[in-house]
């Protein structure tokens, strides 16, 4: 319970640090951003809007720091980012929730993906010390994990969209089909998520394999392995009873914490190859100046990792009962 | 009428470590009767664990046997595959292993752990698991309802002992312990051993007990052998090698434990280090330590030499006349 | 386009400069001299540590001479436009007319630069702040504990996004200073953790009865022990470095006027060189700063197997004893 708990609390401080983070950055650089956008957009905004990005930014106000900072938070509680500037007249939460779930659905499964994949071929690969997997294994992936992810997107591009002509590779789904739930459209969006999965699937997998299999080599040296031997316990369940379910617990860690890095990948691979995703909005918002909107955006990432990280918290607390007692 | 269960014969293990191959168990042999009680003794690094895990066949790369046989029961062991030695593993022969915290399975239960052992040899009726748990572990004086503990939650000495009623599951005729009482107190180390003495005589199972701790183990042992740098170097009877050492290093180990009763005498200690195995040295692996050396020593290796029926690794008894 | 390290906890840190001390080569002497010639040796030995070395000296001396090879302005727009390689222009030329080759060879500099600036910087703040909480402990411990986690689970690439987008131009010197202000943690943790395990070390209980200060000790005693961990999280924040600000140059955050391999990619994408048959512009630049990753990356995997030889590939005479030892 105790355990729970700082877990949430952690949740909850690490979202108000990045909520104040957004409130302050702005806020502190050199010659207010937020200035120089509403020069740009200026005459073109209505009340509404002019009023929130007063909110968010601090524009035009004579109020203090610290109102501000109340008027703000309690404008985030509600959902409220205010009006998109790229995307005018629409709400940045209308955007956002647009894109959504084509992010969900590329970056969401092929993590998961990644992770299962890759746990499992890394424990294979530690239970067979020696083999030819082995000795190959690491070194290929320490030289992929290398590799800038946008980079293999691009030579995907190139290879199976431009040359070879297989796959689509911009966009999520051909303009000229029609949108709905009918057949030709899931078929054509899935057509349209082959290159990009298949591009972040590639890039993030290696962390996997290689972090699993480096712990799968300590658990295997350790002497409740060696018991279990010693009981004559048939391989197959040594190796995920007493060896895997031990080895993937620093892993559940170590997955929280590389999911900054998946996050970062997936907005580079959304954006090479143009698929309408949160990370393509992000670099769009960037692009075009429009704060709000990439404001929103980075919140909405920042809780999506936090939210994973959580749940992969409790799996650490269901996998493993030393985490339950009282520490 | 004594019955052989165990035949050690010239065993030798290697490592395979960056500076060569380290030679951890030089030819051993020994051999070891039904319900016997064999102690083997001697300091860090001399091979007596490594014996242990060669004997159970339970090496591991870089370690691997060079050479000899283990002979069980009549049957050889050594180059079996874990499939073959599943028959013979914890049911006639068990491992108790130094700490239990890092030998038993950090995220199962105790009980689930003894599930194991026995859903691996057949027993698959959840009855009979659950009455024959209960039954080992109030052998070793722990109550049944820990069974669903986990190691953490139980107290190290209740560890220990669930670790030596699970090698009871099926009652072994042999039962390797590799220095169980090590991380206990001594009032804890004590009591554990002589539940281990009650246990082997009521269930009668041979017992090959690794310590540094020799007389520890002399008040249990039938059986002593002295281990030093991954060769015997003294073994046999108990009182015999207890109460008389005739290896200058088992004299210094016996000296070095101060006796509760009896007068004040100084401590002596045995100076020096083991020799590194990398480099074997020529003659006796002891002589640079040995407060009895001779000329000879340095240059030739000393065999075993029967000595009243004990048998011992020195020159001094090598049965040639000089002796300076 | 992460270099993971299993996470580690204070039990787990354990020294892994005795067990490197142990792996290297013996031989006597701790001259510095001495010490040298051991790591080469173990450098030889391992085959990743001589590639990744070879490829990264091979980096530095480009970016210090890059005359010798490919003289002249590599932003001069002279050539003709888009050609593809040939004697001349062994890349060919962009669509501005610029000659790859010099551009690419010319590019090592700012790279190296952000490299070896950034992964300096974020590996002294992170020894800094790691160091310090580890053994001031209490409050302190806990504040910056807290501060370390924080920046951890803020996802890294779209705070530098958000930052760089405010920061309207991004040279090499504010790529440098927000790659390090935002990349230490990873590292700060797995430092703290070490020193922890060493903070009741006997050595530094002497130290500490001897009256020592404590700056004395946290410099003098407890970083040189650390030195192997210092020099891996070095590598891996060169490598995040590399990574990140390619990537930032690459979707327009950087300097595009500078000459770097993250900028080309960025006027390779602006002008459609996939699209239109100039590879080339796309392949050179991201095989360069994968090659450079790739360095860094081989370097500090090695490192891992220097120092914990149970990772070390093992050796094939194992056949006989993989039969036996295998789940047979």
């Amino acid at each position: 319970m105790r355990f729970a708990l700082r877990r949430v609390g952690f949740f909850v401080l690490t979202l108000w640090a990045a909520v104040t983070l957004n409130f302050f950055l702005p806020r502190m650089m050199p010659g207010n951003p937020a200035l120089a956008m509403m020069a740009k957009f200026h005459g073109r905004l209505s009340g509404q809007a002019l009023k929130s990005l007063e909110v968010l930014f601090g524009v035009g106000t004579h109020q203090s720091l610290l109102s501000q900072y109340v008027h703000y938070l309690g404008q985030v509680a509600t959902g409220n980012f205010g009006t998109s500037l790229f995307f005018y007249p629409q709400a940045v939460s209308q955007v956002v929730l647009g894109a959504i779930p084509w992010t969900l659905g590329l970056v969401g499964v092929t993590t998961i993906l990644a992770f299962v994949l890759g746990t499992g071929l890394g424990i294979v690969t530690a239970w067979r010390r020696g083999s030819r997997l082995d000795g190959l294994l690491p070194p290929v992936f320490v030289i992929t994990s290398a590799i800038p992810y946008f980079w293999v997107g691009m030579m995907f591009i190139l290879i199976f969209g431009i040359r070879l002509k297989w796959l689509p590779y911009t966009f999520g789904y051909d303009p000229s089909a029609t949108p709905g739930l009918n057949g030709p459209f899931i078929a054509n969006v899935l057509e349209h998520a082959i290159l990009p999965a298949l591009a972040l699937l590639i890039t993030t997998i290696g962390t996997w394999i290689l972090t699993m299999r480096n712990t799968m080599v300590s658990v295997l040296a350790e002497d409740y392995v060696r018991m279990a031997r010693a009981k004559g316990l048939p391989g197959r369940r040594i190796m995920y009873d007493y060896a895997a379910r031990n080895a993937i617990l620093p892993n559940l860690t170590g997955f929280a914490m590389s999911l900054g890095f998946v996050v970062g990948g997936a907005i580079l691979i959304e954006y090479v190859f143009d698929y309408p995703g949160v990370g393509y909005m992000l670099l769009q918002a960037v692009e075009n100046e429009d704060y709000p909107l990439m404001q929103a955006l980075f919140l909405l990432i920042t809780v999506a990792v936090l939210v994973a990280i959580l749940l992969s918290d409790i799996a650490t607390a269901l996998l493993d009962p030393r985490t339950r007692s009282a520490r | 009428m004594a019955e052989s269960i165990l035949e050690v014969t010239g065993l030798s293990v290697d490592y395979q470590a960056d500076r060569g191959v380290v030679r951890a168990v030089d030819n051993v042999s020994f051999g070891l009767d039904r319900g016997e009680f064999l102690g083997i003794v001697g300091e860090s690094g001399c091979g007596k664990s490594t014996l242990l895990f060669a004997i159970a066949q339970l090496l591991q790369p870089p370690a691997e046997i060079a050479g000899g046989t283990v002979t069980f029961r009549g049957q050889s062991l050594v180059g079996l595959t874990d499939r073959e030695l599943a028959a013979v593993r914890w049911k006639e022969l068990s491992v108790v292993m130094q700490s239990a915290m890092n030998a038993l399975n950090p995220v199962k239960s105790i009980g689930s752990q003894f599930r194991d052992a026995m859903r691996a040899h057949g027993v698959r009726d959840r009855s009979e698991i659950a009455g024959r748990s209960a039954e080992v572990v109030k052998m070793v004086g722990i109550d049944p309802v820990h069974l669903k503990s986990y190691p953490h939650q139980l107290s190290g000495g209740m560890r220990q002992r669930s670790m030596i009623a699970m090698a009871m599951l099926f009652t072994p005729d042999l039962v390797i312990m590799d220095e169980p009482t090590s991380a206990l107190d001594v009032v804890a180390q004590r009591s554990l051993m002589v539940q281990i003495k009650e246990l082997q005589q009521r269930l009668g199972f041979a017992v090959i007990f690794v310590t540094h701790d020799m007389s520890l183990v002399s008040h249990f042992s039938d059986r002593l052998m002295v281990m030093y740098a991954g060769q015997v170097a003294e073994a046999g009877g108990t009182r015999k090698v207890f109460d008389s050492p005739k290896h200058p290093y088992s004299i210094g180990l016996l000296d070095a434990f101060p006796s509760i009763r009896g007068p004040k005498v100084a401590l002596t200690g045995i100076p020096g280090r083991p020799p590194d195995l990398a480099r074997r040295p020529e003659g006796c692996r002891f002589a640079p330590r040995c407060p009895r050396v001779m000329d000879r020593c340095t240059e030739t290796a000393p065999e075993l030499y029967e000595v009243e029926s004990v048998d011992v690794r020195c020159l001094l008894y090598d049965g040639s006349s000089d002796d300076e | 386009m992460a270099m993971m390290r299993a996470p580690v906890g204070p039990e787990d840190a354990g020294s892994p400069d005795a067990a490197l001390a142990a792996a290297l080569p013996a031989g006597g002497g701790r001259t510095r001299t001495a010490v040298l010639g051991r790591l080469v040796r173990a450098i030889r030995a391992n085959r990743k540590a001589t590639a990744g070395t070879i490829i990264l000296v091979v980096f530095v001396l480009l970016a210090i001479f890059p005359w010798a090879i490919a003289g002249g302005n590599p932003n001069a727009e002279v050539y003709g436009r888009s050609l593809g390689p040939s004697t001349a222009h062994l890349f060919g030329t962009t669509a501005y007319g610029q000659d790859l080759f010099a551009q690419a060879v010319w590019g090592t500099r700012q790279v190296l630069i952000i490299a070896f600036g950034a992964g300096l910087a974020s590996t002294a703040l992170a020894v800094l702040i790691g160091v310090a909480a580890a053994y001031l402990g209490g409050l302190w411990d806990g504040a910056l504990n807290l501060l370390t986690d924080l920046l951890l689970v803020i996802p890294l690439f779209p705070l530098l996004i958000v930052i760089a987008a405010y920061v309207h131009s991004s040279g090499t010197l504010v790529l440098i200073a927000v790659l390090t202000l935002t990349g230490w943690s990873y590292t700060a943790r797995q430092l703290r953790s070490q020193a922890l395990s060493l903070r009741h070390r006997d050595f530094l209980e002497a130290a500490r009865v001897r009256g020592e200060r404590s700056i004395y000790i946290i410099v003098v005693e407890i970083i040189p022990t650390m030195t192997s961990l210092i020099v891996a999280s070095f590598l891996t924040n060169a490598l995040y470095a590399v990574l990140f600000a390619s990537s930032l140059q690459f979707i327009g955050l950087g300097d595009p006027n500078s000459t770097s391999w993250g900028t080309m990619l960025y006027w390779a994408q602006n002008n459609e060189a996939l699209q239109t048959g100039q590879y080339l512009w796309a392949v050179v630049p991201g095989a360069l700063i994968a090659l450079l990753g790739a360095a860094f990356a081989l370097l500090n995997y090695a490192f891992d197997e220097i120092g914990n030889p149970a990772l070390r590939p093992m050796r094939r005479r194992r056949a006989v004893q993989r039969r036996r030892v295998r789940r047979g």
